[in-house]
């Protein structure tokens, strides 16, 4: 538990959540009343996040990448056109790249400046992703970040961080665990967390917790 | 603009804290900023890097402080009331006191899943570009005191060129004016970890920034 964490989630929830809410819905008011917004699009915006857009649209690509070669091809040679033909809630931006880890390369994306991330195929960005913590580390130390979330890469894989720096999203294809032969998309997909799409974990072997 | 909101290689923030089972949103009125926010962008009232630029002005003391979603919240008051939108005192009564100025377009609930898109950054050029891949450039030592997506921990080191993604709007003119995209060729740089961090950093780290043309020189 880091102090980023601490003060987040609880430090001065009791205030902060009474103040923000008044403080948003004044702000929310204020911009209703002006004309400038409606009220009905945000409940649609906020419902859309928090119950169609999220990880598993990732985890449907990656398990799709490792069961159809073609797709993982043009998922490699341009994300957005493979990932839009696929369909999903929303519209994917245009400039995303799929970064293929492997035995001797593993891939690993920050946003240093503020907390880019590809929305459209992870959701919204969890709250370490946005920390300090992590948008400090990770281009400096990433080895250190990864044995954070309890991950240890052989000493000789090389680690490529990439930095969100402009508007391109990247989104990490992570390696297919083994003992998976015959697994169908569906199933292959419970294997796919969050953060193997990002770059800090690994697929989960099928059996483990 | 140097500020603590570019925080690559800045020691003492401690461990990285997964958080289990993390919902959507921790309140509700984090999904009503970011709703509002992609409201307002879809208006045309300001753009992303207008956002990103409010945040960064933000007292460093505060931007380290406060939540990422009431860092969002007060980069939203800013914006509103550094374009006329809404003035203080309306901002402090809770209530519009006069009537909104025009916006573009609004968004409405039909509309909402094209409020969820991302726009293209994407545009045509007849310019070519300095930079391919394989080229050795150095990120020039910058220090602009408006917007910029240049990390103050690549400047003035060398890279190679890895990737070219065409030409794309250029952050730091359209922080300044929703008109002046002032598109720009767009790379990724990938740096040798011990180009960055010195001789002890690890061999095997390498670490990439999508840079705009401006922000490099050939090395």
């Amino acid at each position: 538990m880091n102090d980023d964490h601490r003060h987040d989630d609880s430090h001065d929830h009791g205030s902060e959540l009474s103040e923000m809410q008044l403080r948003v819905r004044a702000l929310e008011t204020v911009l209703t009343e002006k004309g400038y917004v409606d009220p009905a699009a945000l409940d649609a915006i906020v419902d859309a996040y928090e119950t169609k857009i999220g990880p598993r649209n990732g985890a449907r690509i990656v398990a799709k990448a490792w069961t159809d070669p073609e797709f993982k091809r043009r998922l490699l040679a341009d994300a957005t056109a493979a990932v839009r033909a696929l369909g999903h809630e929303s519209r994917v931006g245009d400039h995303l790249t799929a970064l293929e880890n492997t035995p001797k390369r593993h891939n690993m994306v920050v946003c240093t400046l503020c907390s880019c991330y590809p929305w459209e195929v992870l959701g919204l960005p969890p709250v370490w992703y946005k920390s300090a913590a992590y948008r400090s580390r990770a281009v400096k130390d990433p080895r250190s970040v990864l044995a954070d979330f309890g991950v240890k890469l052989p000493d000789d894989t090389e680690v490529l961080v990439w930095d969100s720096t402009a508007e391109s999203r990247y989104l990490v294809l992570p390696m297919r665990p083994a003992g998976t032969v015959g697994m169908s998309e569906d199933q292959l997909a419970e294997l796919v967390s969050r953060d193997s799409m990002i770059g800090t974990g690994l697929a989960k072997t099928p059996g483990a917790h | 603009m140097d500020s603590v909101h570019d925080m690559g290689g800045t020691d003492g923030f401690g461990q990285v804290a997964p958080e289990p089972n993390e919902p959507v949103f921790h309140a509700p009125w984090e999904g009503r900023v970011l709703a509002l926010q992609r409201a307002m962008g879809f208006a045309g009232a300001w753009n992303t890097d207008m956002s990103r630029f409010a945040q960064e002005r933000l007292p460093p003391a505060i931007y380290l402080a406060v939540s990422y979603y009431k860092r969002w919240a007060l980069a939203m008051e800013s914006n509103v009331m550094e374009r006329g939108l809404a003035d203080p005192d309306e901002i402090a009564a809770g209530h519009a006191l006069r009537p909104g100025r025009k916006l573009k377009r609004k968004l409405t609930a039909a509309l909402a899943a094209q409020g969820l898109g991302r726009g293209s950054f994407a545009r045509e050029t007849n310019r070519p570009a300095l930079f391919k891949i394989g080229d050795r450039v150095r990120a020039k030592n910058i220090h602009p005191k408006t917007h910029t997506r240049l990390p103050r921990y690549v400047r003035n080191h060398v890279g190679e060129v890895v990737v070219v993604h065409g030409c794309h709007v250029f952050p730091d003119a359209v922080a300044q004016s929703m008109e002046n995209e002032n598109p720009q060729w767009l790379y990724t740089v990938r740096f040798d970890g011990r180009e960055l961090w010195g001789a002890d950093a690890d061999p095997t780290v390498k670490v990439s920034v999508d840079a705009f043309e401006p922000y490099l020189e050939p090395a």
